[in-house]
């Protein structure tokens, strides 16, 4: 088991290279750079003339790097992750990539984790409630709810769950501190007001997810019934919840846990169009204002870093389902 | 037989409420199993053959399926009317079941002996380790070799064979009366197929208990039954010994089967063949249900059920023609068409 | 021998009723079918649903709300013709907002085929009538209008033939690319499958969402709208085309040991031939219904990536660019009207999961 996971991990390291390659070649495609946009900032605000502009800009370049070819940046770029863990320089931000990422991934890890315990735990059990009460009213409600649960866009939920709790109901939402906390030192009453803000976005980027597990457990569950052990089971005079719980659910959750690493790039999607609409201090709008503003260094570590967790998840999701299913331990 | 049946099923019906309409699998059977004997029950696919022995275990689905009528009387009690709680004490403990498919009717993510015990735990009220003691026990006697390992073994590490054999293991480690085996070999190759049937026949003798054999293997109920029901289209059309059932056979259906295999000891270079199949349970004909495809059918058989009637002693029949049929053998003539020559 | 062949051609024919009978049963797929037909329809004939010009602004009637058809008016009179109020512009004294008071004096009844703004249906008719409309003098903006005063019910059918298209395109698209690609990965296995299953792999390694705004990113705001709409279709495929080539080749890897398969080789059919004309045709039901089911993902993507101001740009509208507006906390709240297009998006979305679900369990029986 363990030289799997040494071997899984090592083949990993080629495949990540060669994604963070594309991924900084799509980043350099749009015309222009950071320092384009930086120059029309210098001449509108600053006051500066064309010349001077271009010229503080093309210092900028050089001592960035911008001006090299693109494999000489790219191969600068990685050379510094490995070699000094350095990550670049955020120009929107003015700060390190690593700092910008590290002051967010924090955020985004808690939320994106709270979601995919929900959403696994609440789809799995509401999946096994409608197969095992098959077209009864609450398996129509719960079917219907998980329609709509993959139907409605993540941003137009966060916006209209905004929009609700503001206005009719007149709760403060969006961030994830009041006003007074966020400078303050972590405490209690800290940590409350976070969880105040928390639960509404958990919510939001939740629902999709569990509505994609229960629907899948529903119907792998209904699939598992049908089957010839199951009768088996029930002929050897076990309870019917004995054999449901014992017999069935262990076999019908492998899809779930096969399915558990790349729920995870959906979880850190829902999660980013989130925090983006409801402004969350996490590492989503972060990508997005240096997508926006071509910050090649930060969107680049940020592609990377989120192969990175997929690569892990679905790692993980491998070991958990060696666990689950016996004919995978011992291949 | 004076002996007090085992088993006695009685106008059982089983119908299936599907959105097509009523499906009626099992409509009007009755038989008895006495204790100790084998009860062969024959026929095609679709005859409701299985839908019977799941009735007897009550693991008919429902809905759809449900238990219209009839009673199964086992040990003094009729099973279609107790509560499902003195079912479950039945199931596995008094009567067991085997099923077709050895590759998919043991659980794939737990080894054979948890499954083994799961079942000793329950009825016999034993600690793991006894129920562990007996597991193995169980698959020595169904000549698992080396079972001290084989019972931490996943299912998917045995063979077909082997997997029937646990199966069996199973069935057998609480003692049952009655072993239902639905299909048992048809899934396996001919050599193990005889192995699991002499092995079955074994434990037969050694448990003292009975056997309810499901098959639409001619073969299968000339080696093991004691008496045979043959079924077609939810009804039994022939109920006897399993040796008039092969010398007599007086329903022009038991005839087709028959002569639809070939023979080793007889020098037969043609087959016949039942033309046709069997009609769809939606959509049963009027009078009886073989009409469709029979030679014999005139008049009356296209009006009227027969009834299943005793034509000898013990020896039960469904047809209006079988006195006919009777006179047709004598001649040594044939009813069904030549299928062609055998190979 | 004639005999078996008029008996397998019944059963083939019996076998598409079976499919249409399989889906008529599916209540949810009926109705979702229907609702999709009914948006093809709205959207293809847009000019001619829209009451409004959707480009024209009126910066009078700027944000106004919607406004209901009336059947009773302030006395309690039944009104057969529905009929809209005459709105007038005030101010908030106090907050300066600006305020829309109904004049209950004016009625304006609501018309049928009446006469509007010109139009060019596929550029080849034109003509200036509209499905509806109130009498001269009136408004009526059912939905309301946006911060420019155009009218949101015009936008929104004229944004459904972007959202909709650009999601059809876009799943044909990744299920030509996908089936073929899948098809050939399958189909020759060995070091192409293993090659094709790497760059798979690969693809499926960046999380969808961020590539695809990184993609979309790089395509110049400035380019002329047609071209940006085939990059963004391009964008949305080039995420989507994965999926599918796994599992189209899966079936082929079924499907290649079969004899028809071999019966094609050993007659002699070159390979592109052979995929084309016998493997591929047997994975078509699955192939359509995996496209049905992409559909409404893609409308999904499209109107974030077009809510961030990545895919689709103004002047062309599709919802994710009508939702743009919205994205102020602010001004939804006085505004709230302008998150309508949201529900489009949600309807829309819905009705097309039903309707592929329905066509799944038509098809492919088994599958669920």
């Amino acid at each position: 088991m363990i030289s799997y996971i040494i071997r899984r991990s090592l083949l990993a390291i080629p495949m990540l290279l060669l994604v963070s390659l594309i991924a900084f070649f799509i980043l350099t495609l749009p015309p222009g750079d950071y320092m384009t946009s930086y120059q029309n900032q210098l001449t509108s605000q600053a006051g500066l003339t064309t010349a001077e502009a271009e010229e503080m800009a093309n210092e900028m370049r050089q001592k960035y790097g911008l001006d090299k070819p693109f494999l000489v940046q790219y191969y600068n770029w990685i050379k510094n992750i490995v070699t000094k863990g350095d990550f670049g320089y955020s120009f929107f931000y003015s700060k390190s990539v690593s700092a910008v990422i590290w002051s967010r991934m924090g955020y985004t890890l808690l939320i994106a984790g709270l979601c995919h315990f929900i959403s696994v735990f609440a789809g799995v059990f509401i999946g096994i409630f409608s197969a095992t009460h098959k077209y009864s009213f609450a398996d129509y409600t719960f079917t219907v709810l998980a329609f709509l649960g993959v139907s409605i866009p993540a941003f137009f939920l966060a916006l209209f769950m905004m929009y609700i709790f503001s206005f009719e109901l007149g709760m403060g939402v969006g961030g994830l501190f009041s006003d007074e906390f966020i400078m303050a030192p972590w405490s209690l009453a800290k940590v409350w007001d976070l969880i105040k803000h928390l639960w509404l976005p958990v919510v939001i980027v939740g629902f999709a997810g569990t509505a994609r597990n229960m629907r899948v457990m529903r119907s792998n569950l209904l699939d598992v019934l049908g089957l010839q052990y199951i009768q088996t089971a029930k002929a050897k005079g076990l309870k019917n919840k004995t054999v449901i719980y014992k017999h069935a659910v262990k076999n019908a959750i492998k899809p779930i846990v096969m399915s558990m690493g790349s729920a995870l790039p959906f979880l850190i999607t829902g999660e980013m169009i989130t925090s983006i609409v409801l402004d969350l201090p996490t590492t989503g709008p972060a990508f997005y204002n240096a997508l926006v503003n071509q910050d090649m260094y930060l969107a680049g570590s940020f592609l990377m870093m989120i192969a990175v967790i997929l690569v892990i998840g679905n790692l993980l999701a491998d070991i958990a389902l060696a666990w689950v299913d016996p004919r995978v331990r011992y291949n | 037989m004076n002996k007090e049946a085992l088993v006695k099923v009685k106008n059982l019906k089983t119908y299936f409420y599907t959105e097509e309409g009523v499906v009626k699998a099992v409509d009007g059977v009755d038989y008895e199993i006495y204790p100790g004997e084998t009860l062969g029950i024959v026929g095609e696919s679709g005859c409701g053959k299985s839908v019977t022995s799941l009735s007897i275990m009550r693991l008919v689905e429902s809905p759809p399926g449900r238990i219209e009528a009839g009673e199964i009387n086992f040990d003094g009690r009729d099973l279609t009317k107790i509560p499902e709680k003195e079912m479950r004490k039945i199931r596995g403990n008094d009567i067991s079941m085997i099923f077709q498919e050895p590759m998919t009717s043991l659980n794939p993510v737990y080894t054979v002996g948890d499954q083994i015990m799961e079942a000793i735990m329950l009825h016999k009220k034993v600690d793991r380790k006894e129920a562990r003691r007996q597991a193995i026990e169980m698959l020595q006697k169904v000549g698992i070799p080396l079972p001290e390992q084989r019972v931490d073994e996943y299912p998917h590490q045995l063979s077909g064979g082997m997997r029937q054999r646990v199966m069996i293991a199973m069935a057998l480690s609480c003692d049952p009366q009655l072993l239902i085996a639905d299909e048992p070999t048809t899934a396996l190759d001919v050599t193990i197929q005889a192995q699991i049937l002499e092995l079955m026949n074994s434990l037969k003798e050694s448990y003292g208990m009975a056997i309810m054999m499901i098959t639409h293997d001619l073969g299968v109920i000339a080696e093991v039954s004691d008496r045979v029901a043959v079924m077609y289209a939810g009804k039994v059309v022939e109920y006897t010994d399993v040796d008039t059932l092969f010398e007599d056979p007086k329903h022009p259906y038991t005839w087709g089967l028959m002569n639809s295999i070939p023979k080793l000891d007889k020098d037969v270079d043609r087959l016949e063949a039942i033309p046709g199949s069997v009609p769809s349970p939606l959509n049963f004909p009027e009078g009886c249900k073989f009409n469709t495809r029979c030679p014999l059918a005139e008049g009356k058989c296209f009006e009227e059920e027969p009834p299943l009637e005793e034509a000898a002693s013990g020896h039960k029949v469904r047809c209006w023609r079988y006195e006919d049929l009777e006179d047709i053998k004598k001649r040594g003539e044939r009813i069904y068409e030549d299928r062609g020559v055998q190979k | 021998m004639k005999k078996e062949e008029t008996k397998e051609r019944k059963k083939y024919l019996s076998n598409k009723e079976k499919i249409w009978r399989r889906y008529k049963k599916h209540k949810l797929g009926m109705i979702g079918g229907t609702i999709v037909v009914l948006l093809l329809i709205l959207s293809i004939f847009a000019p001619f649903f829209s009451p409004y010009d959707y480009r024209k602004p009126d910066y009078e009637g700027a944000y106004m709300p919607p406004q209901p058809l009336n059947f009773v008016d302030e006395d309690g009179e039944l009104s057969i013709v529905p009929f809209t109020y005459g709105v007038e512009q005030g101010m908030d004294p106090e907050t300066w907002a600006r305020t829309f008071e109904i004049n209950p004096d004016q009625k304006y009844r609501l018309q049928f085929f009446t006469e509007g703004w010109e139009y060019e249906l596929f550029g080849i008719f034109e003509s200036n009538i509209h499905l509806f409309g109130v009498e001269e003098g009136g408004t009526f903006h059912l939905f309301g209008t946006d911060k420019l005063g155009r009218d949101i019910l015009s936008r929104i059918i004229f944004g459904s033939r972007i959202s909709i298209f650009i999601a059809f395109f876009g799943s044909l698209l990744s299920a030509v690319v996908g089936s073929l690609i899948g098809g050939i990965s399958g189909y020759f296995s060995g070091k192409i499958d293993l090659f094709i299953q790497r760059v798979i792999e690969m693809f499926q390694l960046f999380p969808q969402l961020p590539l695809m705004m990184a993609l979309s990113a790089a395509i110049p705001t400035t380019w002329p709208p047609i071209l940006i709409f085939i990059g963004i279709v391009v964008v949305l495929s080039l995420i989507q085309w994965t999926f599918l080539a796994r599992e189209v080749r899966a079936i082929v890897l079924s499907y290649r040991e079969q004899e028809f398969v071999k019966a094609a080789q050993a007659l002699g059919a070159n390979h592109l031939y052979t995929i084309l004309k016998h493997v591929i045709p047997n994975c078509f039901s699955h192939i359509i219904v995996v496209m049905t089911l992409t559909i409404p993902q893609l409308i999904l993507a499209e109107s974030t990536l077009s809510y961030l101001g990545l895919g689709i740009q103004p002047p062309m509208v599709s919802w994710g660019v009508l939702l743009q507006e919205a994205s102020n906390l602010q001004t939804i709240g006085q505004h709230p009207w302008i998150m309508i297009p949201g529900a489009f998006i949600f309807f829309t979305v819905l009705s097309i999961n039903f309707f592929g679900d329905g066509v799944r369990d038509a098809l492919d029986p088994k599958s669920n």
